[in-house]
This record gives C-alpha cells, structure tokens and sequence, in this order.
C-alpha cells in the first residue's frame, strides 16, 4: 500500500467559517451554506468565479429527502456553471479530496463546505439506518446504544470509569463557555454530573451530543496562492483516513486501530501537538482517541468544547479543522490535529494535521 | 505536475434483477472481476472509492460502511461520492483524481443500485409521492428539443431500438429483447409524452467497478490498460429563469473543458466512439449537440444517417446503454468502463474496430450535473 507520501503540492486553509450550532435553524440547509460562503469571500477578498474547485459534504438521510444535497448547490452559486463534487460524508472527507484534487498542480483554489440539519428528525430512529440492513438494522441498534456498549467495554476493561466520562464531559462544556458558536455551554462539576440518573446504562444523558443543525466552509489554496490570500496560511501537513469491520463484535471497542492508522499516515507523530480538536459525540470516545492518538498529558483537547458542546452532523469533522486552524492563525497554537468519525462507535476516523509555519 | 492513471481492471455483474444477491454480494461481485482482471487481488488495493445514488434508493444511509467488509476495505480508506446520475462517472474521476494527486497507486472503484429493493420513482421525485419521475420532467425538454431542431418524431424510436440490438451483444445487459421494432416501440404505452414506454430506461440491479492505477502499474499490468486522457466536471442550478433547458450551458463548458485538456479539436473525428448516459432515446441526439459533437440542431441527422451504430461514424452506446441497464448509481461508471473496454480492444461483440480513443459520460439532477472522461489506447493520444 502507498498511502503514507507527502503531499505533491504544499496545501494550506486559508479562512475558514461556521454557523454557530443551532438546536433548530430555522430555516433551510442552503441559507447556512450561503453564510459561510459570503463570509468567506469576505474574508479572502475572493470573487465567487475564483473558486476553481468546490466540494460538499452532506446526507440526504437528515433531512429525509433524497438528492437533498442538490438544494445545497443554492447555497454556493452554480451560475455560470462551477467545478464542483459531492460527499455523502462529513466534511472533513470533502476536504480531504479537495486536498488531493489540488495536488494536481492545474487548480489553486477550491472550497469546501460541511453542513447538516439534524434538528426536523430523530436522529435515534434515523442513524440505525447506518447498520448492515440484512443482521443489523433490524435490532434496531441506535447509536447511543452503541456507544453504551463501547462504553461498557471500557469500563469492564478498566481502562476508564464513569467518573472519567463525567470528566471529559464537565471539561468540554465548560470550555465552549468561550466559544460563541457553541449550543451546550456550562460549568458542572463532576460530581453533580455523576449525581444525575443513567440515560442508556452507563450513559448519562450529558454523555450524548446535543441535535444540532449548522454549516462550516473553508477556503484552500496551494502554495504561494495561499501566501497571497492569507498573513498566516495553515498548512495541511498529513491528512488519512481509515476504516473498520462494520461489525462490533470483529472489533475490540476500546480501541480505535482506524484512528490510530490514519494518525500514522497523516504523519501525527512527525512533530509536537499543541492542540487537539477531536470529534468526540460521546464523552467515552474521548479516551479511546486520546489513546489511539498518543495525545500526552499536556495536549489541550476540544478547547471549543468539541461535539459534546454542538454536533451538526456532517460539518462536526470539518468544524474541528476549522478550531484547530482557527487557533493556528491566531498565533494561539503552532501544530494541531484534527479528528473526524463517521459510523457507529467510531467505525470510520480521518486525521489531519495543521501546521502555522510555512 | 500531475500523474498519469489508467483504466486496468473492470467488473461488472449483470444488471438484472438480483434477488438473491445481497448489497454485500452484489459490490464484491463486480469488485472481485475489477481486481482479477487488473491482476491483483483486493489486498493490493491502497484505497476504494465508492459512488450510488440516493441512499433512500435501497434505505442504507451510508451503506460505505457496511459495505467495506465485502469490498476488502477495512483497515484502508473508503470515499463515498454522490452526485445524483452522474455519481458512476463522477465516482470514476475521483479515483482518478486520487492516483494523480500521487496519494495511491491502484485505487478500486465501485458503485452499484439495487432497484428491486426500492422505489426509485418515489426517490427520483425527491421523496415525496405523486412525482412526475425522471421522464415527468425530462419529457417537456424533449418536445422543446424536437420543436427547436424540427427532428422528426421516429429520431427517439430509432434510438430505442439501436440500443436495444445493440444489447443484444451484452451478456451483461438487463432488457434483451430480439424482437424490438420500430413500430414495437411506437405502439408501446406513452408515458410521458413524447416518451414511449419503450423509450425508457429499465430499473435494473448491479454493480460495476473499475480498477485505476499509477503510470508505473498500468505499463506492468496484464492487460492493456485504457489510459485516462482528460476528465472534466461541471454542475449548474437546476431551475432558474432564463435557463436552456435543452442545450445546458453545463454540459456545454463540460464538454469544452474536456476536449481541451484531451487537445481534441474536432470531437467527430478524432473520437472512435462514446458510451453517453441516455436514460430516455432522444437524449442521444441532445447530448451529441449539447457536448459539441454535432452543430445545434443537426444531432438527429447523426442517428437518422444510422452513423451513431456499431460500424457508424461515431458510434453511441455500443453496450447498449442506459436504455437497456439502469442501476442508476452504476450507470455512470458503467459508460466510463464500457469506454475503458472499447479502447483495451476488450468489448467482444460490440467492439468498434480500431477505437483508439473514447468518451464516457453521465449527467445528473435536473440534467444538471455533468461528468465526462476521454480514455484512449494510448497515453498521449496525437489527433
């Protein structure tokens, strides 16, 4: 296999921008989109016909309607015609073959773009739909169930206590206090969190992502097309992903052997991590990846208060990107990683690394 | 300086009703013909790239993960690309996309649709019941297409029945039907006027794949490998006031973005033969006009003249086309590879003597969406 070369051209997010996570937007899909991409030419000082390339990540399931994602087009700007691809996956893996597609060295620019509305269904009676429709989907096996039996494993492994589920939690939602963006912002102690009744044993109902709606878009140019649209470019450095068995019971759950895959061939270990933006939808997922990351003691986790704080399913992987760069640019952290998951009990893991110096 | 990729695997299962075949089965299929055919096996596989249309078609939400198991995936990258019918071809330029960036070296490309599992005129109609269906808003494009072009009315017949012969030749094909007729197809049930019933595409079941490599592995591979000259993509809004419904200004760029990076000049000549998505018969001579391989209004001449056959001038749909398969995620991929096989010279019974250089393509959406590639026997065809 060849999957662990640098990239053939020098990649770098150059403005990135997002909704703030809403429990309802009231309004539809393509309005988000549309304020991120106005915010981000903006930003960049771009014309819409600059764009050489743009790519979406989206899932006609949330919304329950197919080809919902042609309506998404509205929110870009497809007059004249435009250059431009779909992903039925979270926006991380949009920009993940935005990454590859300017590697190519005939296209600088291009924009990528996550979004999501989970808030007009039920996101415990559609995510099922996700499993093996013939042994699986007919259980009925719900993510939050899950993630409870990860969960479980955990703690009849001892590698983890609820007490260290209540703590990612109490963290988390304390940090997004800061982030303007986030939808569940508050100070708990742990033993106030540990006080409240299970919600699907060994969860408590704070182990849960909230339902969110919202938008994320970045712009990515190369090389010195990225010097010119930004003071401060953040390079891509790696970027991988991996997947695993789709069947639990092929998969030892208090591990994350995709993540940590995709950690070695983004090239994670190349260099010090100052900051980690993780897509932890629930609080236990956090150990498994701190763990499969190889993330020390000292590496700031979620500081926006990760998915646990605001989770639009589809643009959460990219908004994580987007923290992490975020801080990159403000000088704020110099080498970061970023996590995506898709798939139940972080079946499918992207990791990208982001660097501030050129 | 990007690299080069070439077509050195395909896999097709047959596009019939599947009914004993699960999702699982149907993908690896098409997956295990793909990589025995480039002579590998899945383990050598660095990446799969996986395309179909809308989830709702068979009520799998992101069935990649279900899936990777069956596709040898696991452990590796798995990409989902949906772009409505366009999704087979636009499925094929990402894994293109991703052997040129210099990321992977053999990327494995499947998509599939499972009709029999679903309703696709339901899906086609955004979900919602009462729709008119892909031909209910196809149909008044048409009839603008035959009012604009003054084609008369045995243009879309003749297609249906060239396509249908053709299938004939097609072991793979879904309809085979040896006794098809003009006046068969004329006097079939109209269903969206001036569509007949035998005008239209089938709902089919199948898989199709594709294996793409590097430079380096396509010299050394098996068999002749159908070098990936140029791809082009392009997407427009569906609806808006003032749009040409019948020549898309998408289509059009797509196609002069394509011939120019393939330095084609002259599409009618210098290409030998095009596998074109035709779901409903006249959008032969609509797509021959609206991708600059004929002048406006002259498409139905091509099809009239019976050079759009086997052993034409420029023949269409070798296979038989989408008129006689139509697992609608796979119907892109399968114009790409059925290109892919004309100029590996691999086509058995429909193959084009001679052909060099050929076109797939497939639209999508509201005839919207649009993806092409240009392969030839050739690395760096000369025209």
């Amino acid at each position: 296999m060849s999957t662990n070369r640098p990239p053939a051209r020098d990649i770098a997010i150059v403005a990135t921008s997002q909704t703030p996570s809403y429990r309802h937007f009231d309004g539809p899909e393509p309005v988000m989109i549309m304020r991120c991409v106005n915010d981000l030419l903006t930003k960049t000082g771009l014309e819409r016909k600059d764009l050489e390339f743009t790519i979406a990540g989206s899932c006609d399931y949330l919304s329950g309607l197919p080809f919902a994602f042609v309506a998404n087009i509205d929110g870009v700007g497809a007059w004249p015609p435009v250059y431009e691809s779909h992903v039925e996956m979270d926006g991380a893996w949009a920009l993940f073959e935005a990454w590859l597609r300017l590697q190519l060295g005939d296209i600088d620019v291009a924009l990528v773009i996550g979004s999501g509305k989970s808030s007009p269904g039920r996101p415990r009676e559609v995510f099922p739909l996700q499993t093996d429709p013939y042994l699986m989907a007919p259980l009925g096996l719900d993510p939050v169930s899950l993630a409870g039996i990860q969960a479980r494993c955990l703690l009849d492994a001892g590698l983890a206590s609820e007490r260290d589920f209540a703590e990612v939690v109490s963290r988390s939602r304390r940090d997004a206090l800061t982030n303007p963006n986030a939808q569940v912002a508050v100070d708990r102690t742990v033993d106030a969190l540990l006080s409240e009744p299970y919600f699907c044993t060994p969860l408590r109902r704070h182990d849960l992502p909230p339902i969110s709606d919202g938008a994320a878009a970045v712009v990515l140019a190369a090389g010195d097309r990225a010097r010119e649209l930004s003071a401060r470019p953040v390079w891509i450095r790696g970027m991988d992903h991996r997947i695993e068995s789709h069947h639990p019971g092929l998969r030892d759950l208090t591990t994350s052997v995709s993540t940590a895959l995709a950690a070695a061939g983004a090239g994670l270990h190349d260099g010090p991590i100052d900051v980690a933006e993780l897509s932890v939808t629930y609080s236990p997922e956090e150990l498994v990846l701190r763990s499969a990351l190889g993330l020390g003691a000292g590496v700031s986790v979620n500081p926006s208060g990760g998915p646990l704080a605001g989770h639009p399913v589809m643009a959460t992987g990219l908004i994580r990107v987007i923290e992490v760069a975020d801080r990159i640019m403000a000088g704020n952290a110099g080498r970061g990683v970023a996590h995506a998951s898709s798939g139940p009990a972080l079946q499918q893991n992207l990791v990208c690394v982001l660097e501030g110096v050129a | 300086m990007a690299r080069r990729s070439a077509v050195i695997g395909i896999g097709q299962t047959d596009y019939r009703k599947q009914l004993e075949l699960t999702l699982d089965g149907l993908v690896r299929w098409a997956a295990l013909e793909a990589v025995e055919d480039a002579g590998l096996t899945l383990a050598d596989i660095d990446a799969v790239v996986i395309g179909k249309a809308p989830d709702a078609l068979e009520g799998v939400m992101m069935p990649e993960l279900s899936l990777c198991d069956a596709l040898g995936a696991v452990g590796k990258p798995i990409h989902r690309v949906h772009t409505a019918g366009s999704v087979g071809a636009s499925t094929a330029i990402t894994g293109a996309t991703m052997v040129e960036s210099g990321r992977y070296d053999r990327v494995l490309v499947v998509c599939y649709e499972k009709q029999s599992e679903g309703n696709a005129t339901w899906a086609l109609s955004g979900g919602r019941s009462g729709g008119q269906g892909a031909g209910g808003t196809f149909a008044p494009w048409i009839r603008e297409y035959i009012r604009r072009s003054a084609a008369p009315e045995h243009i879309g017949w003749m297609v249906a029945v060239k396509d249908r012969r053709n299938a004939m030749k097609n072991p793979h094909a879904h309809l085979h039907l040896p006794d098809i007729t003009i006046e068969k197809v004329q006097e079939s049930p109209m269903l969206w006027d001036p569509l007949h019933f035998l005008e239209s595409c089938p709902s089919s079941d199948g898989a199709a794949a594709v294996v793409i490599a590097s430079e380096e592995v396509a010299r050394n591979a098996p068999r002749p490998p159908a070098w990936i000259v140029a791809h082009a993509k392009r997407t427009e809004f569906g609806s808006f006031p003032g749009r040409d419904t019948v020549r898309i200004q998408a289509g059009v760029d797509c196609a002069a973005a394509l011939y120019k990076k393939a330095g084609i000049t002259n599409p009618i000549e210098q290409i030998d033969c095009a596998e074109i998505y035709v779901p409903f018969s006249w959008y032969e001579p609509m797509w021959l006009e609206g991708h600059l391989i004929m002048p406006e209004g002259e498409g139905w001449k091509l099809t009239e003249a019976g050079e759009t056959e086997i052993g034409g001038r420029f023949p269409v749909n070798m296979s038989g086309g989408v008129l006689s398969s139509n697992p609608i995620g796979a119907s892109g991929l399968i114009r790409c590879l059925e290109a892919a096989s004309q100029v590996r010279g691999t086509a058995g019974d429909y193959q084009v003597d001679g052909a060099r250089v050929a076109l797939g393509h497939a639209y999508g959406g509201a005839a919207q969406y649009f993806a092409m590639w240009i392969v030839s026997s050739e690395i760096n065809p000369v025209f």
